[in-house]
């Protein structure tokens, strides 16, 4: 199966790079934008997709710092 | 008394702290592939950019062999120091509470800072009386410290009022563990050892692992001493 893994900073941290975007859009004419927050995508190949979370709280994510979702690609 | 200085690809700043250690003991360097860290007293996990930084600073170094060892070693009590990228590579291993986290203003920083001893009941840090101040550089991306429910005892040392390079937590510069023997801070003592660069404060760092008795008063004369703008 072909996974994939999208990570956020966790609610709450402070994310400097969704803030830099966030003031960005509105200097292009773009109005109404919010709430901008700027992650990593990780896709992966995988014999057994239930051991995804198990990659993402050892190594992929950091559980204290990011969220992260499992989706099938 | 011997330090054992870690050395992944992408370390940069391993010789400084090898030459800063030898100042007080022996040192040899400690290759990423190697299994034992050859009977060292004291291990100094370094700069750099370990692994090249790829997914987050310091989550593929925690990994290699080496580390494997110094987590034993840190679990039994070794005194280990990580400085900058080796901050961040504690934490990773779980040696050090909290995370580092980009820089709030999201740029380089790389300028000397005052920090501020607030425990000095550490192995890297007894040489020292608590409220001393030390002129040290920092120079890093992801230095903006976070660790929800750190304990003030594991603050070890703190940017001075209004010195924070980076947003972190707390005015945090370096924390210690529970037990005390593991020390993770971001500006960069072995870059302050001697007067040529600006400051020698760093080296007591490496001097109080060395030399477990507080040294003497007139030693200790000049340190603190917030040079005049």
């Amino acid at each position: 199966m072909r996974a994939r893994v999208l990570i956020r900073p966790k609610k709450g941290i402070l994310d400097p790079q969704g803030q830099a975007v966030e003031q960005a859009l509105p200097a292009l004419g773009f109005r109404g934008v919010r709430n901008v927050h700027v992650g990593r995508l990780i896709e992966l190949d995988v014999d057994d997709p239930s051991e995804v979370p198990e990659m993402c709280e050892r190594l992929l994510a950091n559980p204290l710092i990011e969220d992260y979702e499992v989706v099938e690609a | 008394m011997k330090f054992g200085v870690v050395r992944f690809p992408g370390s940069c700043d391993e010789i400084d702290a090898l030459l800063a250690c030898r100042r007080f003991g022996d040192a040899e360097l400690l290759w990423h592939k190697e299994r034992d860290l050859g009977g060292v007293d004291a291990v100094v996990v370094p700069g750099g950019f370990s692994y090249g930084d790829y997914l987050r600073a310091g989550a593929i170094a925690r990994f290699s062999p080496l580390m494997e060892a110094v987590i034993d070693f840190a679990r039994a009590g070794g005194p280990v120091l990580g400085i900058c990228n080796g901050f961040q590579v504690l934490c990773e291993a779980g040696l050090l509470p909290g995370a580092l986290l980009p820089n709030r203003s999201l740029r380089f920083v790389c300028r000397q800072v005052q920090v501020l001893v607030e425990n000095p009941d550490t192995p890297f840090t007894r040489a020292c009386e608590k409220g001393d101040l030390l002129s040290v550089p920092v120079k890093h991306t992801t230095g903006r410290y976070y660790a929800p429910g750190i304990l003030e005892e594991q603050v070890v040392l703190r940017y001075a009022p209004g010195q924070n390079p980076n947003g972190a937590q707390d005015d945090i510069a370096g924390v210690c563990n529970i037990e005390g023997n593991v020390l993770g801070l971001m500006p960069h003592p072995e870059h302050a050892v001697n007067p040529l660069t600006g400051s020698s404060d760093g080296s007591r760092l490496f001097e109080s692992v060395a030399v477990p008795e507080a040294p003497a008063s007139a030693e200790r004369a000049g340190v603190g001493v917030v040079p005049a703008a």
